[in-house]
């Protein structure tokens, strides 16, 4: 499927060029790669996420999506992308009817405060979205990298 | 040494119940962005795929980038079909693996 | 490393008298953080700092001598008790230190660096399960030059920035710092897992991040200092429950 090449190509290139931030794809580029350039819908999607954050390493963050998750009308994918990390691929994950229920939960890293965008690929080819904003913050007092 | 793992799937649920499961694994998922202390790049270090197969059938799959945070924790649901094991595991780079699995029982 | 910019902005601005924290006005550094924090801390699935409770229950039964022939009991109780004095070496020992000693005297085996895996996997295990128990270091004759040494150390002004312990963490707890509330430092999670660590840390540890911060020297690890200091704290904290292991920012 082109858009999981995409994924697999863009995380490929990531480990062999050196870091290059100014590179990466624009959050908007991202979600239309992902979605192959078919319209990303509003609604559906929620996407749970602090606002502000004491602390960019460990983010908590949940998607969840309505779906009646039937081999009629169900999830097939999730995908989180972010607008300023290095790159933009956070998490993809791979659903099915045998889900039960559209979730997932995990903690990300946030280079600083930006966008997240969580998009729901549906089994009819449709897609849905939701972005939040965070506020990384960090604490008065850091030490360095041991 | 293998990684160490934390599980948490329910014992027991009923035919056709909707499970929660909780999953942490230690790792450092260390970006390849990171200085260390004498200034040279940390090589980058990371889980790049979970996966949970019940009863030999993958029911879970997600691939993760750097911006996981390090002891990645995933959480998601499966429906509770039938009485049997429940199989995670996790890959990365350097050759990482590791597994664990949960025992379910469904009336 | 950053500089806090607010520092020097507060102490111009006459902040209020110095003065211990009222005991009824205590509280957890945890009741101060937001609430995804405190949840992935209460929810033993998702809290990190569990990974290294169950490395430290491994370590535990472990070895020819494992700790557990002498200890078949558990440990509950024992790391509220903690900092405490060492009747050989006549001055107070953290949790860490004390499983160093155990391993030097008793298990024929080389104590652990400070801040390895092993060290504060062990030192999680312990102190976990005192979890939910009340701080209740010793309060005696033998403790009390202890408590007034950590004492005059946290009430000190120190580094570059002339800065106390207590000018913020007495005196200005609950207000922001450059983005940050700033907390009581009540030491009940440790060790605990740090966000900005992405893993495990003694109160060692944070102790020598503090000083660093402050632009002060940290003193070298194992330096009798951070004893007297932790001892101060846990006297400080007495009668806050622990709550091994804390998830922090």
């Amino acid at each position: 499927m082109i858009r999981r090449r995409d994924f697999a190509l863009g995380a490929a290139a990531a480990v062999l060029a050196p870091p290059a931030r100014a590179e990466r794809p624009a959050l908007d580029e991202m979600v239309r790669r992902i979605t192959g350039g078919a319209a990303l819908r509003p609604g559906r999607v929620t996407l749970d996420v602090p606002p502000l954050v004491e602390n960019g390493n460990a983010v908590p963050l949940a998607v969840a999506v309505d779906s009646p998750m039937s081999e009629a009308d169900h999830v097939r994918a999730i995908h989180v992308v972010n607008e300023k990390n290095p790159q933009p691929q956070v998490i993809s994950a791979v659903l099915g009817p045998r889900a039960g229920r559209a979730r997932l939960a995990t903690r990300i890293k946030l280079a600083d405060s930006q966008k997240v965008a969580a998009i729901a690929e549906m089994s009819d080819g449709s897609f849905w979205g939701a972005t939040a904003e965070v506020v990384v913050t960090i604490a008065a007092c850091v030490e360095e990298v041991k | 040494m293998t990684a160490r793992v934390l599980i948490n799937v329910p014992k027991t649920a009923k035919r056709g119940e909707i499970i929660d499961i909780k999953t942490l694994i230690a790792h450092p998922m260390e970006t390849g962005y990171r200085t260390g202390p004498n200034g040279t790049i940390l090589p980058r270090d990371i889980i790049t795929l979970f996966t949970c197969a019940y009863n030999g059938v993958e029911v879970f799959r997600a691939e993760l980038s750097p911006a996981v945070a390090a002891n990645p924790f995933i959480a998601f649901s499966t429906v509770a079909t039938e009485s049997g094991t429940l199989e995670f595991r996790w890959r990365g780079d350097n050759g990482f693996a590791a597994s664990a699995t949960a025992a379910i029982a469904v009336e | 490393m950053r500089l806090p910019l607010v520092a020097p902005l507060l102490l111009c601005a006459g902040i209020a008298a110095a003065g211990e924290i009222a005991p009824a006005d205590r509280r957890s550094d945890s009741v101060l953080m937001r609430p995804e924090l405190r949840a992935m801390q209460d929810d033993d699935s998702a809290n990190p700092g569990m990974l290294a409770v169950l490395d430290g229950e491994a370590l535990w039964n472990a070895g020819d001598k494992p700790c557990a022939s002498c200890h078949p009991g558990g440990m509950r109780g024992v790391a509220a008790r903690y900092p405490a004095i060492d009747a050989a070496l006549g001055r107070p020992v953290d949790l860490e230190m004390r499983i160093n000693l155990c391993r030097t005297r008793h298990q024929n085996a080389a104590p652990f660096p400070y801040e390895s895996k092993e060290l504060l996997a062990l030192s999680a295990y312990v102190a976990h399960q005192s979890k939910g128990l009340p701080i209740a270091v010793a309060d005696d004759a033998a403790t009390h030059p202890f408590i007034a040494e950590g004492r005059a150390l946290f009430t000190r002004r120190q580094g570059q920035l002339n800065l106390s312990c207590a000018q913020c963490h007495d005196d200005n707890w609950g207000k922001s710092l450059a983005g940050a509330t700033v907390p009581q430092g009540q030491p009940t999670g440790y060790p605990i897992y740090r966000l900005e660590w992405q893993g495990m840390g003694s109160l060692q540890r944070r102790l020598r991040a503090c000083l660093a911060g402050m632009r002060a020297e940290p003193y070298p690890y194992g330096a009798p200092e951070y004893a007297a200091l932790e001892l101060f704290l846990a006297f400080r904290a007495r009668g806050l429950a622990m709550e091994t292991p804390a998830v922090r920012p």
